[in-house]
């Protein structure tokens, strides 16, 4: 390949409800363009392999790991991501969780595991501890050893 | 006195940006014209360099430059880095050049630099530079680096010793010529590496002006960088700020000096363009420290009802290719070896040996989890030989709580005497015993054999030595507006450091919580810090937040009493408001905020007399000694013996760390560090070939623990209160960690008793308890 | 860890496609991405091209036709796994399903691309093998069928060229009453398996009259254990004869890498094998 061109292309999407028109180069991952192109920086890059789940967003309602997308596959999706949750100040019952459980420590894998976690309990409401276990099987914590994020899960999943 | 924060489980100051997405880590953070750094690092464990041709690189539309060691001009071509903590023991204190020079060490060792518009740019570089390497002999395993054979792990060395780290106290001899019984026992350990979610990264930003470069880094310790750096570049302090903005998770390794924070101090002077560097994960496997392997060689000396008379040995630990961070690991690998246990004589030596791998440094815990894994293998070895039961072990070996403060014989690094100040390890190990169900343990596990299941349970007990000094620095500051500003000169990387100093202050103050502003981390602003690491700063920021906080109180209630006019004993702050208390009969009171204006006038005021401007104080006031936290943890295991799998079934930890600030924030570094433990035991394992190469460079061959995995794990506490500071407080960082991997082992071996299987080496995965599975059923049928 | 240069394209339909395919050097088919991505974003696959799938309709979906399912390649391993026809007629691979990555990965990954990744370890090409699936394929010559036994030609090497595209998979289920099995031994939940074993019997008044068993993970590709599934009919459905069946998957060839030998591969093998023969068994006798 020329080391000149740019392969681009123009994308259409929604992002917590606002629409781009944005220009991508094809090369850049769906998390990259979130971060660097439209500055929501609340989305974290911990693998980019597909292992860590940090980058998970929400496409068109479905968790994906967003370093494992391209940027043009989003086009014409609606994405949600970290910074579409909370209604102005009012944090989502699963954010409040968090915090009520200590589920946090860094932060940096917060974010996946919160979008993570509302897809999840949106698809499959009462979910017991074992299932809230296995949905954020996909995400790694280095902090928190992993037992107060199960139990804001369980906590919201319950309500 | 207002509402009592001290002991509550405050939810956390610090969460809302985080759960809403804005956290600000220095990947987050842009700068107008800035470019982006791509490291080319070593792909071979050892090569001689006979050139490198980096022509097609800078060919490349958007690279702005492409630096080689030479490139970074003088005086860097002839000038290595210096270790972190320089140590007469040090033999051989090799530190590597900023980018490699004639010859490559280890593999992901940093070679070359590309600066370019966009790190998608630098990595396309990246590709172009030809580097001529010419193979050299790598030593890969640490057991063999002192072989005769062994070749040099840097070209040109007669040895590949590092240093001799010793502990050593007590008869030995005579301990071992008046034994009963001596047992030997050979373990391998290895502790994989950091593995904060967020790697390591750096902007650096230079600014002409001014002659100073701002540094945003993902450290533990910004005084400590910042010093180095000033050091190395010799410079005044002055001209270089550290800023440390969220970091998502440090674990140790975050602690050290890297050459890359180095080299891209001298580019972004050089190019006068702010430059970041990510460190992507394939790089961190190899780029940032781990913590390797040890090999312990031990014998122990004991009497019929195993009550403990001596230990000696012998250990290997790996350095890996260079010294970043002097003798650290090593040292706390050896002295804290005693634990709990009264241990009447010790002499241990320790070969730090260099192999072509990482470089090492701290990972949670240090050397402690390596220390306490190597007594509690000794004293399950005593039980074993002895058919004793394990616990009882204990209990008979455990320094009693009549004897504290009680002397080891040993001393710390400091070469200051081991003191132990507190504690009460019988009633800890019996608190776990109790919760785990080990008094009904043996028939369950007879009922479960029945049906072909093999259950296991497993003790571990240690004690940490916590908040070495010498401080932290604690500004407190009551501002006009009533906001109280707290700054802390330690790093926070997700302990909560915001949300426990500003409990200290509140409460000693008497102000609420949400009136706290605080800042922290920034060499610019703060006071003096020194490292968060080794579990320390909570005794050192906590005594510092409340002596700062004690003397912002006193002088407000001074001048108040003056405004008042009033007896000081009347008054008392509550909600950040001085009031008369009813006793008084009055009915007065003035805000801290009003105090604060009245102290920091304008031009047209002046300041009372007998008052320095501004309501504010600051403490370095530190632990007098060393507080050691301490703690026994039961783990439940079952075994499959058809496939070796381990599933973990419950775990209990009792743990002391003194008075509790906030015991959910407790809980929380507990847990983690239960599973940073865990990980230990039976995932984290760094792959290296024979020509030290590393294998395991993602997250689908190197396993980290996952939440399916893990087990119930059981937080109790037991609060004795260390002597060393007013708050009574310990660390609580690396409880967790300490003992994990033994009582894991135990478990394991406990549940494969009727094989008489004995792991000892970990991490162990079901392939090697196969292994060991049949390695015993044909020495079974041998006999 | 960023791709590096490429050109991208995405074809809607299976014409476009083979048309693009005829066009281009060094092409990169992109799937769900779950195994491409991370190739990319590693730089360990720097192709010239990427020919997106996810664009082409006709690729998606679950037909029946007749008494066979039509599984189209570009189908989302999550649809499968919600798939009202899978549950009933293909229960072993929705059992499979469980254990293929997690659900995140679901939504995106597909069966195609895992059918023409081919790690040895999949839990999809093992089923496809289990349930004697015909794959379709298109290529400038037309469309041609493949039984899914000749499809690995070695490891990680389907047999497609690169100017063919995998269709759909096809697969005659078996009558409704049989018992079946999938089971695993991953190191923690969602890895790639170390060894995987799926199973389907059928049993006529406690003698097996059918039985299949694919063993994925022990070696370069996955394999049907032929010798003992014919071994199997014509035998009472106890713990001996399945413990027989699990010496044969001992015996088979198995490979060995940086962290897993093969005696442990044929180790779990057996284990497996013996395992899932039993659950099958009490399925398909309703105990």
């Amino acid at each position: 390949m020329s080391e000149q061109n740019n392969d681009e292309r123009e994308i259409t999407l929604t992002v917590n409800g606002k629409t781009y028109r944005e220009t991508v180069e094809t090369r850049i991952h769906l998390a990259d363009f979130l971060r660097l192109q439209l500055k929501l920086t609340g989305t974290h890059l911990g693998c980019e392999h597909g292992v860590c789940g940090a980058c998970t967003i929400l496409v068109d309602g479905e968790a994906v790991r967003s370093c494992l997308m391209l940027a043009v596959q989003a086009n014409g999706s609606d994405v949600t991501t970290i910074e579409g949750l909370a209604d102005g100040e009012e944090l989502t019952p699963i954010q409040k969780a968090f915090s009520e459980h200590h589920a946090l420590q860094c932060g940096f894998c917060t974010s996946g595991m919160i979008m993570s976690l509302t897809a999840y309990i949106a698809e499959n409401p009462g979910a017991d501890e074992e299932a809230i276990r296995e949905a954020i099987s996909g995400n790694i914590c280095r902090c928190t050893g992993y037992q107060s994020i199960v139990a804001a899960g369980v906590a919201v999943a319950a309500k | 006195m207002g509402m009592r924060y001290f002991g509550t489980s405050v939810q956390r100051q610090e969460d809302k940006k985080f759960l809403m997405g804005q956290g600000r880590y220095v990947d987050d953070i842009e700068f107008v014209g800035m470019l982006h750094g791509a490291f080319l690092r070593a792909e071979i464990a050892h090569a001689k360099i006979n050139g490198i041709d980096a022509s097609a690189a800078r060919e490349i539309p958007g690279v702005h430059a492409v630096y080689t060691l030479d490139d970074l001009g003088d005086p860097y071509p002839d000038k290595p880095m210096t270790t972190a903590y320089a140590s007469p023991l040090l033999k051989q204190t090799i530190c590597q050049h900023l980018l490699a020079k004639d010859e490559v060490c280890f593999v992901g060792q940093t070679v070359a630099l590309v600066v370019a518009e966009s790190r998608h740019i630098a990595e396309d570089a990246l590709s172009r530079i030809v580097v001529d390497y010419e193979p050299l002999p790598a030593v890969a395993d640490c057991r063999d680096a002192l072989d005769d054979d062994a070749p040099p792990t840097h070209l040109g060395l007669e040895s590949n010793l590092v240093g001799n780290f010793y502990g050593k106290f007590g008869d030995i001899d005579a301990a071992f010529a008046e034994a009963a019984h001596t047992f030997k026992v050979d373990f391998h350990e290895h502790r994989g590496g950091c593995h904060a979610m967020e790697c390591r990264n750096i902007i650096t930003n230079y600014d002409p002006g001014k002659d100073e470069t701002t540094v945003y880094l993902t450290t533990q310790s910004p005084f400590l960088i910042r010093r180095l750096m000033a050091r190395y570049f010799e410079e005044d302090e002055s001209k270089i700020r550290v800023i440390c903005p969220d970091v998502g998770g440090g674990f140790g390794p975050k602690n050290g000096p890297y050459a890359e924070e180095f080299v891209l101090a001298i580019v972004s002077k050089q190019l006068q363009r702010p430059v970041k560097w990510i460190e992507d994960r394939r790089e961190h496997f190899v780029a940032t420290n781990t913590q390797g392997d040890q090999m312990w060689h031990m014998e122990i000396a004991c009497e019929d009802d195993g009550k403990i008379l001596g230990a000696r040995g012998r250990v290997i630990h790996d350095m890996g290719a260079f010294v970043p961070y002097g003798l650290l690991l090593p040292a706390t690998s050896v002295f804290p070896l005693p634990g709990p246990y009264a241990l009447p004589a010790l002499d241990v030596t320790l070969d730090a040996v260099f192999t072509n791998k990482t470089c090492t440094s701290p990972v949670r815990g240090a050397g402690r989890p390596n220390a306490a894994y190597a007594m509690e293998r000794l004293i399950e070895t005593v039980a074993r030989g002895l058919k004793l039961d394990p616990a009882d072990v204990r209990r008979r070996n455990f320094v009693r709580k009549d004897q504290f403060p009680y002397t080891t014989g040993g001393t710390l690094p400091s070469g200051d005497p081991a003191v132990y100040d507190s504690g009460d390890f019988h009633s800890l190990l019996d608190m776990a015993l109790y919760k785990a169900g080990y008094p009904g343990f043996k028939k369950r596990q007879a009922a479960a054999r029945q049906e072909g299941r093999y259950l296991g349970m497993g003790i571990s007990s240690c004690i940490e030595d916590t908040g070495f000094g010498p401080y932290e620095g604690v500004k407190v500051k009551v501002q006009p507006s009533g906001k109280v500003l707290l700054q802390t000169g330690a790093a926070s990387q997700g302990q909560g450091h915001q949300t426990v100093y500003s409990q200290i202050v509140a409460e000693e103050l008497g102000v609420n919580i949400e009136s706290i502003v605080y800042q922290s981390a920034d060499t610019g602003t703060v006071p003096h810090g020194v490292a968060t690491a080794g579990s320390r700063v909570t005794a050192n920021a906590g005594p510092a937040s409340q002596a700062a906080a004690r003397l912002v109180r006193k002088k407000a209630l001074k001048l108040a009493a003056e405004v008042l006019e009033i007896d000081e004993d009347d008054l008392d702050i509550e909600d950040g408001v001085v009031r008369a208390i009813p006793e008084s009969g009055r009915n007065v009171n003035i805000s801290l905020g009003d105090l604060s204006f009245k102290l920091t006038p304008l031009m047209n005021g002046k300041v009372p007399e007998g008052y320095e401007p501004e309501l504010e104080a600051t403490s370095f006031t530190s632990s007098t000694g060393v507080p050691h936290a301490s703690g026994s943890s039961v783990a439940e295991v079952e075994v499959d013996v058809e496939t070796g799998e381990v599933k973990l079934v419950n775990y209990v930890i009792a743990h002391d760390c003194g008075n509790m600030i906030n015991p959910m924030l407790v809980d929380g570094q507990i847990v983690g560090g239960v599973v940073h433990g865990i990980g230990n035991a039976l995932f984290e394992r760094m792959v290296y070939d024979e020509n030290a190469q590393p294998m395991s460079m993602n997250y689908g061959e190197f396993l980290l623990p996952i939440a399916t995995e893990m087990p119930p794990i059981q937080v109790l506490h037991q609060e004795t209160p260390s002597p060393h500071n007013e708050l009574g407080v310990k660390g609580a960082g690396e409880g967790g960690t300490i003992p994990a991997a033994n009582a894991i082992i135990a478990a394991i071996e406990n549940a494969l008793e009727p094989f008489g299987v004995v792991v000892n080496d970990h991490p162990v995965d079901p392939q090697r308890i196969c292994e060991l599975l049949d390695a015993a059923q044909d020495s079974a049928s041998a006999a | 860890m960023k791709p590096g240069r490429f050109t991208y394209h995405d074809p809607t339909t299976i014409d476009e496609l083979i048309g693009l395919l005829g066009s281009l050097d060094d092409a990169k088919l992109l799937a769900g991405g779950q195994s491409l991505m991370p190739m990319l974003n590693m730089r360990f696959s720097q192709p010239d091209h990427v020919v997106d799938l996810n664009g082409i309709d006709e690729l998606a979906g679950i037909t029946t036709n007749g008494s066979a399912l039509k599984i189209g390649a570009m189908t989302r391993q999550a649809a499968l796994l919600k798939s009202n026809e899978i549950a009933d007629q293909i229960p072993v691979m929705q059992a499979a399903l469980q254990c293929v990555g997690h659900f995140q990965t679901r939504y995106r990954g597909t069966i195609g691309g895992s059918l023409c990744h081919l790690d040895p370890s999949a839990e999809l090409p093992l089923i496809a093998l289990l349930c004697d699936a015909e794959l379709q394929v298109a290529g400038p010559d037309g469309d041609r069928s493949i039984a899914m036994g000749e499809w690995p030609l070695a490891y990680m090497m389907p047999s497609i060229s690169e100017s063919e595209i995998l269709k759909s998979i096809n697969i005659n289920p078996w009558p409704q009453r049989h018992g079946f099995a999938f089971e695993e031994i991953a190191r923690r939940r969602g890895d790639f398996a170390i060894v995987g074993v799926g199973c389907q019997l059928a049993i006529d008044n406690g003698v097996i009259s059918k039985a299949v068993i694919a063993i994925g993970g022990a070696n370069q590709v996955p394999y049907r254990l032929t010798e003992a599934e014919e071994a199997l009919v014509g035998q009472p459905a106890t713990d001996d004869v399945f413990a027989a069946a699990g010496e044969v998957a001992r015996k088979q060839d198995a490979m060995s890498d940086a962290y897993i030998t093969a005696a442990y591969r044929q180790r779990l093998a057996n284990v497996l094998t013996k395992r899932t023969l039993a659950t099958a068994a009490q399925r398909a006798t309703g105990e």
